[in-house]
């Protein structure tokens, strides 16, 4: 009897392990139909339009829709997607898109698509955010700050339809970071049909809860804080797409952009399929919402996560350091800047703002800050953008010269200025108040005293906004990859209100130009121009680049295809997973 | 057997009402907004308040307001949380069940291990064997099973990857909600995988249940242990061994049954700390039960789940205490007759 006891209760006890190891070992098959993905929040809707948040568009913009345009994740340039093709009038102003045909939405419990996509749906999307008299328009709130933010809906003259497959859009501004501008997370293409139905059984605002698009996965459920879940799209077109297709599909655009010389400048390519021409998706897609990020870290180690969003800077060195983990990084769409005030002297003064850029020493501020996880910056632009200029001039560390500067500038040593460090942590600056007191030893050592001020964030804003900074720590991130998306905000006389402008600082010959890049389609003649652009900017220097963060993503190795989007959300069309 | 009966449910009754005057209360305690911590529902404008307040019976006394207030308590309509949205019954309804299956295993894995080692134990006291359980045990029962469920999920899932940290079962099932026990729905569920889907939620279950049932299972060691030791000095058993009987025959005639009966009283103690843990182990597995849920209600300052998570917690321990009582009154017939129904 004792000995049967024991013997039952190691058997007991090993039940348990035994039972759980043999799961893991015996990985079958069905763990290869399904993605897993830790995500860091709830989505506030599912229809990017309404919200600029990157929770909302991992969750929806890659996974559910699709977009008139694409970026190509490597090189940036804007590729076809639902527009098989588009043409461009020699005045910049008239833009027509030709729509892929058996393009198909997604037919869920709460929906059956009778038609295909069409030229209504893309009406219907573009009027959704740009008039306000549309039906929809106030549906879930009104705001479409994306949109709002770049001034589209004012600069669109009209949106018409040719026939069922062809849209033309006119501007009354020309605008060459419009195709980008449609590019972005937020200009999905919903659906026309689904609309209607909406309307007529009297629950408009469903449209945005039970998404219905032509993405590569269709919404199954969604239960808040805990998951996501999506099935794979049997009809996606791209499924449909054979690698010949595909082809044909960018010989057609490359003809018409022949055609059309003054449009040569619009960029196609067919390399956008990240596994070679084939497309395939996992039957299932899910989001694990887990918001905390050691969690989120544990569960990709132990393999309940496939992949997982924003990893902690601190994590790096453990995903690194396992052999089934991938760390992708790549150099986000943003910038990390130091600002001066160039409304209050002696900032107004470009030989002082010189003089304080050479008394700090990037690079160590990269390593105190970033822990390496950034580039250092020399313009505005980060190297993901198509303008971005690898001989640009860049500022050098040089405090003897910056005493120099100084005392010819009539700075007694003893000068004391203040260094406004932002309350929040952004990729770009993840610790200003840090990266301020560094700033504040390097002046001390050229003989400036600088304070550091910080307040809670809003209030933080408004002050920047009224002006009462000497300089400012704070920084900037785009949402498409046209450099107008950097230039213009940061920089121009109009963005000064807008308190996007931190340095306040207005140039007339800086504004003449960047509206000059935006008259011409020719990539070359914009390059050119921007490189002209950084030149002045290097001289003047209203704000010191500092850095350009990483952007990371982490996924166990089972996965292929998984690139990071540098202009938006994860996307997960594409991604297979092989055990 | 009819007056016990009576007096328990008057109990349970009386216990159930003090609650809801405390939980009732509390909508008026918390912070905020009275009509808002009470229902979840955030008027509009003034005239859905007015007609909210009518219906929830505010403009009247706190008597009517209260009597109004348990009438929704038992009618299921138990209001809205503030972050989902959603009903708080189904809410509770989703979240219960799963607590109440891990703390159901942890119950068994200490009475099918703990009992039979305090039976060994306590036949062997004082042997090699008697203090190696009852020093292992006593080690086990001083572990704070937050710690101790750390420690598992170190070695067993980050270390040695053998099983997973969080939930009930991969995402990748799509697993119905019937009985919100989950080896049950994955039974009952109509899907392919079942045998892989029984592995993979049995892999989830190996580490929390393991967590809560150790530490049950050392005490229930530890109880049965002095019972049986206990058992052994009585006079009967000195009887029984000058009658001749073999070792085993006074075991499975005397000493079995015997002390049994002191151990059922205590057991009822443990299901309280055994849901208790229960509730500290699912938030460190991410297991969606109560637990878990009244601390994200706690981090969001959801007043209405924390107001009916609360009472439903409290329900259901004070249901399981007096079942358990009622029932060693049926099988212990012992116990003096008149004594009083106790919590």
């Amino acid at each position: 009897m004792s000995y049967g006891l024991v013997k039952r209760l190691s058997l007991y006890l090993c039940t348990a392990l035994v039972v759980a190891s043999c799961a893991k070992q015996n990985k079958q098959a069905f763990y290869n139909t399904g993605i897993i993905y830790c995500s860091e929040s709830n989505p506030v809707t599912f229809n990017p339009q309404l919200d600029t948040s990157s929770t909302t568009s991992d969750a929806s913009s890659h996974q559910l829709y699709d977009r008139l345009l694409d970026f190509d994740p490597e090189t940036g340039r804007i590729v076809p997607s639902l527009a098989s093709s588009w043409l461009v009038t020699n005045d910049g102003l008239t833009y027509a898109f030709q729509l892929r045909k058996d393009v198909w939405f997604h037919s869920t419990d709460y929906f059956t698509p009778t038609r295909n996509f069409n030229a209504d749906d893309v009406l219907f999307s573009i009027d959704r955010w740009r008039l306000t008299s549309h039906p929809y328009h106030y549906i879930s709130g009104g705001r479409y700050p994306y949109f709002e933010s770049i001034g589209l809906a004012q600069n669109i003259e009209s949106v018409e339809r040719v026939n069922g497959y062809r849209v033309e859009i006119t501007l009354k501004r020309r605008d060459s970071s419009f195709l980008a501008n449609l590019a972005t997370d937020f200009a999905v293409i919903l659906s026309e049909e689904y609309a209607s139905q909406l309307s007529q059984a009297g629950s408009p605002s469903k449209i945005d809860e039970l998404p219905v698009g032509t993405g590569p996965f269709k919404f199954e459920s969604y239960r808040k804080d805990h998951f996501i879940k999506y099935r794979r799209h049997e009809d996606y077109w791209r499924l449909s797409l054979s690698s010949e297709d595909s082809e044909n599909a960018s010989e057609q655009t490359n003809t018409e952009i022949t055609k059309e010389p003054e449009n040569a400048s619009t960029p196609a390519s067919s390399s956008f399929q990240s596994n070679g021409g084939e497309y395939s998706a996992v039957e299932q897609l899910i989001f694990d919402i887990t918001p905390r990020s050691s969690l989120r870290l544990a569960k990709l180690m132990t393999g309940e996560c496939d992949a997982t969003a924003f990893p902690a800077q601190t994590e790096l060195e453990v995903i690194r350091a396992k052999e089934d983990l991938i760390l992708a990084e790549k150099p986000g769409l943003n910038i990390g800047f130091w600002a001066f005030n160039t409304q209050r002297p002696p900032f107004n003064n470009p030989d002082v703002r010189r003089a304080l850029a050479a008394a700090i020493d990037k690079n160590t501020l990269l390593e105190a800050v970033y822990f390496d996880s950034a580039i250092r910056a020399k313009t505005l632009l980060p190297a993901a953008s198509w303008a971005f200029q690898n001989d640009a001039d860049d500022t050098a560390y040089n405090p003897v010269l910056a005493r120099k500067l100084l005392a010819d500038a009539g700075i007694e040593p003893g000068f004391s200025m203040t260094i406004w460090a932002m309350p929040v942590e952004r990729a770009y600056n993840p610790n200003a108040t840090k990266m301020a007191e560094l700033i504040q030893r390097y002046l001390r050592d050229v003989g400036v005293e600088a304070t550091i001020v910080s307040y809670d964030w809003a209030t933080f804003r408004r002050h920047l906004r009224e002006g009462l900074h000497d300089s400012v720590l704070i920084g900037w991130s785009a949402d498409n990859g046209d450099p107008d998306n950097f230039y213009r905000p940061l920089l121009s006389c109009g963005a000064i209100p807008s308190g996007t402008n931190r340095a306040m600082w207005c140039n007339p010959d800086y504004d003449k130009l960047i509206n000059d890049a935006l008259k011409t389609d020719d990539i070359e003649a914009r390059k050119a121009i921007y490189r002209q652009v950084n030149r002045l900017l290097y001289e003047r220097l209203p704000l010191v680049p500092i850095a350009h963060a990483y952007r990371y993503q982490a996924y166990r190795s089972e996965l292929e295809g998984l690139t990071i989007n540098p202009f938006g959300g994860v996307r997960f069309g594409g991604v297979e997973k092989t055990l | 057997m009819t007056q016990i009966l009576v007096r328990y449910c008057t109990l349970f009754i009386l216990t159930l009402l003090v609650l809801a005057i405390i939980s009732f209360s509390l909508a008026y305690l918390f912070p905020g907004d009275v009509l808002e911590n009470l229902t979840g529902l955030v008027p509009q404008n003034e005239i859905q308040r007015a007609a909210l307040e009518k219906q929830f019976k505010l403009d009247q006394s706190y008597v009517h307001q209260f009597f109004y207030y348990v009438s929704n308590l038992l009618t299921g309509d138990w209001g809205y949380s503030f972050t989902s949205g959603l009903p708080l019954r189904d809410e509770v309804g989703i979240a219960m069940p799963a607590t109440i299956e891990l703390a159901t295993y942890a119950m068994l894995m200490a009475l099918f291990i703990g009992i039979p080692m305090g039976y060994y134990a306590g036949i062997r006291c004082y042997s090699t064997s008697d203090y190696l359980i009852n020093s292992a045990s006593i080690t086990i029962y001083s572990f704070p099973v937050f710690w101790f469920a750390l420690l598992l999920i170190l070695v067993f899932s980050l270390q040695m990857d053998v099983a997973p940290l969080s939930g009930r079962i991969s995402l990748l099932y799509n697993i119905e909600p019937v009985s919100g026990f989950i080896l049950l729905d994955i039974l009952f569920a109509d899907i392919e995988n079942k045998s892989l889907a029984l592995k993979d939620a049995l892999s989830h279950l190996a580490l929390p249940t393991f967590a809560i049932g150790a530490i049950a299972t050392a005490s229930m060691a530890r109880i049965t242990r002095r019972s049986v030791i206990d058992v052994r000095h009585r006079p009967y058993i000195a009887a029984a061994i000058s009658r001749g009987l073999s070792s085993w025959q006074i075991f499975f005639r005397h000493i079995l049954r015997n002390a049994l009966l002191p151990i059922l009283p205590l057991m009822a103690i443990q299901i309280t700390t055994l849901i208790t843990n229960a509730m500290i182990v699912e938030t460190l597995f991410s297991w969606p039960g109560i637990g878990n849920w009244l601390i994200q209600a706690i981090y969001q300052r959801d007043y209405p789940a924390l107001r009916i998570g609360m009472m439903a917690v409290s329900t259901l321990v004070i249901t399981l205490t007096i079942l358990v009582d009622l029932f060693n009154r049926v099988i212990d017939p012992s116990r003096e007759k008149y004594e009083r129904a106790a919590v």
